[in-house]
């Protein structure tokens, strides 16, 4: 597989994924922020916050309203991680491997984008309502998985777009996390209020876990959740299984099947994984979620660079 | 643009008779409503399946949908065995002419061609002097335009032998028109074009080096901003091989060309590249060139790696060595030949220049070295002011233009605004050169969508149709 061609497909699959990330988030907020009883703008500039782009929102809008944020997170252009601009960039990259998607591949990427770009034309409309939207969006996510799945060979080319996703979903996991537990946090430490389990509830759902959560646990209770989003080796979208998940696709690249690990980024997931596995929800909870998800994420992008390094960026020989 | 002479329409004799029973009836039965339906879902297809071209001058990969038109053109068995035959008489003769002009130069020698029209071409690159490619195959690829005239002869206009495109679209408007219109195909027989991308890549490979055992052939693409991105994509994808570009490639000490890949460099054998002769080594052409690979002239001249077509065919295509090809036949084959070539005077020679400068109002003039459509003068329909233009021009360099007679294209009928209305169009068939010479039966039939109006090129307001090879019953 050419150098340029997997990391456009890594990065493709990163922009999807974000893309569905954002829409779900965006989601959640706007149906708890209906009745919620702190404050509701800080409830949206948590969403700033999980993106990692509260500062450059402010240099451009006069005041985080939840039109402003939602604009900004969906419509914005100058937002790289926004919506629209996430979708262009998939399919820029689609477009740029095209021969190495199968059609119906290509087609459902080139589809979701052009269903985008034409609803992005109602934005008035989608900023007061955006659940339908929204709900594209991830049915439209969600085909272009199905169709992947389905129809690609699992090879050199689906392993680095599965890595794009796997990477992509730990790091969204995580960075929601970090700011909502920031927020529910206070309400936590108070003691005589009851747990706040609207709150709690639409964290998991911000990762689509809910449903999954109660099978497995039961009542909410926050040291289970962390340790469902942070630990479970079975839900799609916590941190350890996109880990272990990684580490799987890693090792399937290099065709390693030795114990031990192969490269640098090999390393890093190996690590990682060994270190989740052996964590208990309640340890991580004691010495703070926040510095433990800072530490994974300073993980991630190491990991990133490392994939980039072994795999992406190789120099013209002299 | 008033015509005087009747044009010549495919579908239906001058007496109105329709010249294929078949295809008119369907197309009678089918009411305005229901073709201008047709017409947007095939629209909306080609829209879904991402089916564009890029049209340069606007921002940076701004795509439009490839412009599709849902009636067909048809031609008639008996009439494209005679064109097969002609186009595979022409192209055997280009090449030898190529090899020749390339080592001994025995034509130029016999003063068949004078020397100094060669030598002045643009198109001629010293650099492939005394090289021989794999088989004498320097044209992998043609894509020959041809042209009715409104007296029913064809005629060929361009021989384009460098990088032609166009063909992922006939394979693309058959796949649409089965779709949108699959009961149009009843009642006629028509020729398959689906295994065109297998003999690419048969093509391709036979012409490897003689060395490489397991042959690695790559499709080599200036990118995505490219106007013919979408085909250098289909091709790659339909012949399962990998599609590059120039900083993807690089060529070692040995002149050998190496990819990039996950697992390491490897090897590259056959490169069918869509990057101009001008672009594609910084190192021997044009030293800013970004899209090419430094050192790929020196692999290929070492024979360490087969490009496709060979650098230098240009020489072949030039406008002023067009009017020569009849001559080179002859000379090379010791055949008449078969398709007939437009009139071409050649500015470079004085008298032919001064009858030039004197008609242009009834004459075309063409620069020798452009392509897509660009700098072409229509003297018919011209402003005085422009014939004017036109005339400095040639006289500051007349070995630059040449001027044919104006032809008027044959016309088929077009959906425009929801009815048939006839409309100019011509024909570029595919010719992939070798041993085994195959022509793409059909081919691009490019229309000019605007009324009266003969450019045909999707750069320029140009739409396209499938094109059917029609069989015996």
């Amino acid at each position: 597989m050419l150098c340029r061609v997997a990391d456009s497909l890594f990065w493709m699959s990163r922009y999807l994924e974000r893309a569905e990330n954002q829409a779900r988030f965006i989601d959640v907020t706007s149906s708890i922020a209906l009745g919620y009883r702190g404050s509701e703008q800080a409830l949206w500039s948590s969403l700033l916050h999980a993106g990692g782009d509260a500062e450059a929102f402010l240099q451009r809008y006069a005041a985080p309203t939840r039109e402003n944020i939602i604009n900004y997170l969906l419509f914005d252009r100058r937002n790289l991680n926004s919506v629209v601009s996430c979708l262009t960039a998939a399919r820029e990259n689609a477009r740029s491997v095209r021969e190495t998607l199968t059609a119906p591949l290509w087609e459902a990427v080139n589809r979701f984008y052009l269903r985008v770009r034409t609803d992005a034309a109602q934005q008035p409309r989608i900023l007061k309502q955006p659940h339908q939207f929204l709900e594209r969006i991830k049915r439209s996510a969600h085909q272009v998985l199905g169709v992947r799945e389905a129809t690609w060979s699992h090879e050199d080319a689906w392993h680095f777009s599965s890595l794009g996703y796997q990477l992509e979903r730990a790091d969204k996991t995580s960075r929601i996390l970090d700011v909502r537990y920031f927020l529910l946090l206070p309400m936590l430490h108070t003691g005589s209020e009851q747990l706040d389990v609207v709150q709690w509830a639409a964290l998991l759902e911000s990762t689509g876990a809910l449903q999954m959560y109660r099978r497995t646990w039961g009542p909410i209770q926050p040291a289970r959740v962390v340790d469902f989003l942070v630990l479970s080796p079975t839900f799609p979208r916590s941190l350890r299984f996109c880990i272990d998940a990684a580490e799987a696709t890693l090792r399937a690249i290099s065709g390693n099947t030795t114990a031990d690990p192969r490269n640098e980024a090999e390393v890093l997931v190996s690590e990682t994984s060994r270190r989740l596995a052996s964590l208990r929800a309640e340890d991580i909870m004691a010495t703070g979620l926040h510095p433990f998800i800072d530490q994974f994420q300073t993980t991630l992008n190491g990991i990133g660079a490392a994939v980039s390094g072994t795999y992406f960026q190789i120099p013209t020989p002299a | 643009m008033t015509q005087t002479a009747p044009n010549y329409d495919e579908l239906l004799t001058p007496s109105g008779v329709p010249r294929h029973s078949a295809l008119s009836e369907c197309l009678a039965a089918l009411s305005a409503d229901v073709l201008a339906e047709r017409q947007k879902l095939a629209e909306e297809e080609l829209l879904e399946k991402g089916i564009t071209f890029a049209v340069y001058g606007h921002d940076a990969g701004t795509e439009k949908i490839w412009p599709f038109d849902v009636v067909p053109r048809p031609i008639p068995a008996h009439e494209w065995q005679q064109i097969e035959a002609g186009l595979k008489q022409r192209i055997r003769a280009l090449n030898l002419f190529l090899d020749d002009v390339y080592n001994e130069g025995r034509i130029l020698r016999d003063a068949v061609i004078p020397e100094a029209l060669i030598r002045t071409a643009k198109t001629y690159r010293p650099e492939c002097r005394g090289f021989r490619p794999p088989g004498g195959v320097w044209t992998h690829v043609t894509g020959t335009d041809l042209v009715r005239h409104h007296d029913g002869t064809l005629y060929v206009l361009e021989d384009n032998l460098r990088c032609p495109s166009g063909v992922s679209y006939v394979l693309e408007n058959r796949e649409i028109m089965k779709r949108v219109l699959p009961e149009v195909f009843e009642g006629s027989v028509i020729a398959p074009i689906d295994d065109y991308p297998e003999r690419l890549l048969e093509k391709l490979l036979s012409t490897a080096p003689a060395d490489a055992e397991h042959p690695t052939a790559v499709v080599l693409t200036p990118g995505i901003y490219n106007s013919a991105y979408f085909e250098h994509s289909f091709l790659a994808q339909q012949m399962g091989i990998e599609l590059v570009t120039g900083p993807d490639l690089f060529v070692d000490r040995d002149d050998t060309v190496w990819m990039k890949t996950t697992r390491g460099p490897r090897k590259v054998d056959v490169i069918y590249r869509r990057i101009d002769d001008d672009f594609l080594d910084p190192e021997v052409f044009r030293p800013d060139s970004m899209l090419g690979v430094p050192g790929l002239m020196r692999a290929f001249r070492a024979g360490r790696v087969t490009l496709a077509n060979a650098p230098g065919t240009g020489v072949a295509d030039d406008k002023a060595v067009y009017q020569y090809v009849p001559d080179i036949i002859r000379y090379y084959l010791s055949e008449e030949p078969i398709l007939s070539n437009v009139p071409t005077y050649l500015c470079s020679d004085p008298q032919q220049c001064a009858y030039v400068l004197e008609n242009l109002a009834s004459l075309v003039v063409k620069p020798t070295n452009e392509s897509g459509g660009y700098g072409i003068l229509m003297g018919p329909v011209a402003s005085q002011d422009e014939r004017e233009r036109c005339a400095e021009s040639i006289r500051r360099d007349p070995r630059n233009y040449i001027a044919q007679p104006m032809l008027t294209l044959s016309t088929v009928p077009t959906v425009i605004n929801g009815r048939l209305a006839p409309r100019h169009v011509d024909l570029r068939p595919f010719i992939l050169f070798g041993e085994q010479t195959f022509v793409l039966p059909g081919g691009l039939t490019r229309v000019a969508l605007r009324e009266g109006s003969m450019i045909v090129n999707s750069s320029q307001g140009g739409g396209s149709k499938d094109t059917w090879v029609l069989q015996q019953n």
